[in-house]
């Protein structure tokens, strides 16, 4: 906008303002909780300025947890779930995008019936379908097992369906340039679509990992032995402890929190370089 | 380089929509022969045919001595220009060239000296590095011709490549595919509406009709004896004015009209071709009010409405006459300026 209306901008900045302030604060309260004793925290009112125990809050749920609640080390349960979140946007990503080529460039024989089916499942959650999934999870033996955290989640109708629809922007006269060029579908793939779809798979990497790193019933499911604790999982049974130790569970929220973060700031660059540069 | 051979070429697509309705056409080594013909004719379609995007229906495409009917363009040995490029956005010039090469399994440096003397020809070579995005108009469309150069194909086929640049630069980039092909002598085959751009790129014309082939012939054998009204309607321009003889003979045909063929009953005659001056030879004289007069610089076009007739009619003549629009005018042409055709078939009758 090139207005310039001095009361205006001010009562944008006050909303925005205090738009960030609502949404930042909690984070705040959270960062300054897991730096205080638990005596610290339980005295009345929460202490708005930072204490002296965040060294030791941090090191020791890192280190060893809270194991009579049931939370293994942070750095365990932090590695589990980066595990499980990038096997499921990983596995994700390729299948949606295979898919989706499939659908778009060949034709076969109940191709818009295949398409319809995989839309149909957006409607499904997770939830919806939890009882048979672990019931063929259970059979198939990978209760306890990365693979039984990331496989049933990996089937994405939503991705597939962005997919298709970029594909077909795409001009056909790129396909056809690069079949007189010489190459074969598979080729078109690498070289043509997947570089045009950068854009796109790192919007949907974000999503998807974010998705992923949320999982929380899934996992919790699953998993009975605590060499495959997820984080959210574990923040959830310290919470759920008769004396939950709050500075500790604080230190694991932040620790949950980072990553996804750092995945947002790393996959931002690339998007939005993405978007800048790419030109049909 | 190679010759290019169609045999009964056909194109059905379901639900009986016939797009290429039996084509045979010899096309001969090193020559450069334009499909030209009115949107919806089916010469895209055609060309996509031997270029291999299109399936064959019936018939058999020989390009050299090899029937390839069946095989992926790749393997055709053909190159092709693309209406709208069909650049890869995300590969720099140098990439977009260097593809086709890679994929054919080339070494670098063979690659490198191909792109070159490909740039170099093209003076893209300054361009090399940059993305196509980064080009103008012109710039892309001599990278997309670059793409068909390097390959060193047994033939280029071009589809409409010069229908998204402007009009000044649409006539710089003819004259250099028409010199380009003159020094490589490859095979081209080249699709245009553009019945200008059909005259002055093409050894040979094919001007094709609702899927059939009305004529081929060099382009001034069709100008001079278009084979049926339709040709002589889109090559042109303006198009030639079809004239009923009975009309004529009423305004006084000076017993010119007799002699015609058999079956005549209409005439062309080309706006050039209608005098406003009483020419020395037999003539017909026919009366008209002009009812817009268009001022083109070197020559103007003379719209008239005939003397007992609502036919539209051009004349064209060479600088600017003294004319206003709403006078009378009379025109004069010769014997030799006509066009024999019958209306019922569409074809030429004779001469």
């Amino acid at each position: 906008m090139v207005e310039n209306r001095p009361w205006a901008n001010l009562i944008a900045h006050i909303i925005l303002i205090s738009g960030v302030a609502l949404v930042a604060f909690p984070v705040y309260v959270a960062i300054v909780a897991s730096t205080h004793s638990l005596s610290g925290l339980l005295q009345g009112t929460l202490p708005l300025l930072p204490g002296g125990h965040g060294i030791e809050n941090y090191t020791r749920m890192w280190q060893s947890g809270v194991s009579n609640a049931g939370a293994p080390p942070a750095a365990l349960m932090l590695w589990n779930s980066f595990i499980m979140a990038m096997a499921i946007t990983v596995g994700k990503l390729s299948i949606s995008l295979l898919s989706a080529f499939a659908i778009v460039y060949f034709r076969f024989r109940f191709r818009m019936f295949f398409f319809w089916v995989i839309f149909v499942t957006l409607m499904l959650p997770v939830e919806v379908r939890i009882i048979p999934t672990f019931q063929v999870v259970a059979d198939l033996k990978m209760l306890n097992s990365f693979a039984g955290l990331s496989i049933p989640l990996i089937a994405s109708a939503t991705a597939t369906f962005l997919f298709r629809q970029f594909f077909m922007t795409i001009p056909e006269e790129m396909l056809e340039a690069a079949r007189v060029d010489g190459a074969g579908p598979l080729k078109f793939f690498k070289d043509i679509l997947m570089p045009l779809s950068v854009t796109n798979i790192a919007a949907l990497f974000v999503i998807m990992f974010i998705y992923g790193w949320n999982q929380y019933l899934w996992p919790l499911i699953i998993t009975t032995d605590p060499d495959y604790y997820t984080i959210v999982m574990g923040i959830q049974r310290m919470t759920s402890e008769e004396n939950p130790q709050w500075q500790l569970v604080m230190a694991a929220v932040v620790m949950a929190a980072l990553p996804p973060v750092l995945v947002i700031l790393f996959m931002q660059r690339l998007f939005v370089k993405g978007l800048t540069e790419t030109e049909k | 380089m190679a010759s290019i051979t169609l045999e009964g070429l056909k194109k059905t697509y379901s639900g009986d929509v016939h797009a290429v309705k039996g084509i045979d056409l010899q096309i001969e080594d090193g020559e450069f022969v334009v499909l030209v013909g009115p949107s919806g004719c089916g010469k895209s379609t055609l060309l996509r045919m031997v270029a291999g995007l299109e399936t064959i229906t019936e018939g058999t495409l020989k390009i050299g001595d090899r029937v390839v009917n069946k095989l992926e363009p790749a393997e055709r040995d053909i190159a092709m220009v693309f209406q709208n490029y069909a650049l890869y956005p995300h590969m720099t010039v140098y990439n977009n060239l260097a593809y086709g090469l890679k994929n054919r399994g080339f070494n670098k440096e063979d690659i490198e000296k191909r792109v070159r003397i490909a740039a170099k020809m093209l003076e893209i070579e300054e361009f090399l590095e940059r993305k196509p995005r980064k080009l103008s108009g012109g710039q892309r469309q001599r990278v997309a011709m670059g793409r068909a150069l390097v390959r060193e194909p047994a033939a280029f086929l071009f589809d409409e490549p010069l229908s998204n640049l402007d009009a000044k630069l649409r006539v710089q980039m003819r004259v250099e595919i028409k010199q380009l092909q003159r020094r490589l002598k490859t095979t081209s085959l080249y699709v245009t509406h553009d019945q200008l751009e059909a005259m002055t790129l093409g050894d040979r014309l094919v001007v094709l009709n609702a899927g059939q082939i009305e004529q081929v012939g060099t382009p001034m054998e069709i100008y001079a004896r278009p084979a049926s009204m339709f040709v002589a309607g889109f090559i042109g321009s303006p198009a030639m004015n079809m004239l009923p003889v009975d009309y004529l003979n009423e305004q006084g045909a000076n017993g010119l009209l007799d002699n015609l063929p058999d079956g005549t009953d209409v005439v062309g005659i080309r706006p050039d071709d209608m005098h406003l001056a009483p020419p020395t030879a037999p003539h017909l004289i026919v009366d008209s009010t002009l009812a817009l007069f268009e001022a083109a610089g070197a020559e103007s076009h003379l719209y008239v409405t005939l003397a007992d007739s609502d036919q539209p009619t051009v004349i064209r003549v060479s600088g600017q006459p003294p004319v206003a629009e709403g006078e009378t005018l009379r025109f004069f042409v010769t014997r030799d300026a006509l066009h024999p055709f019958n209306s019922a078939t569409g074809k030429r009758t004779g001469d």
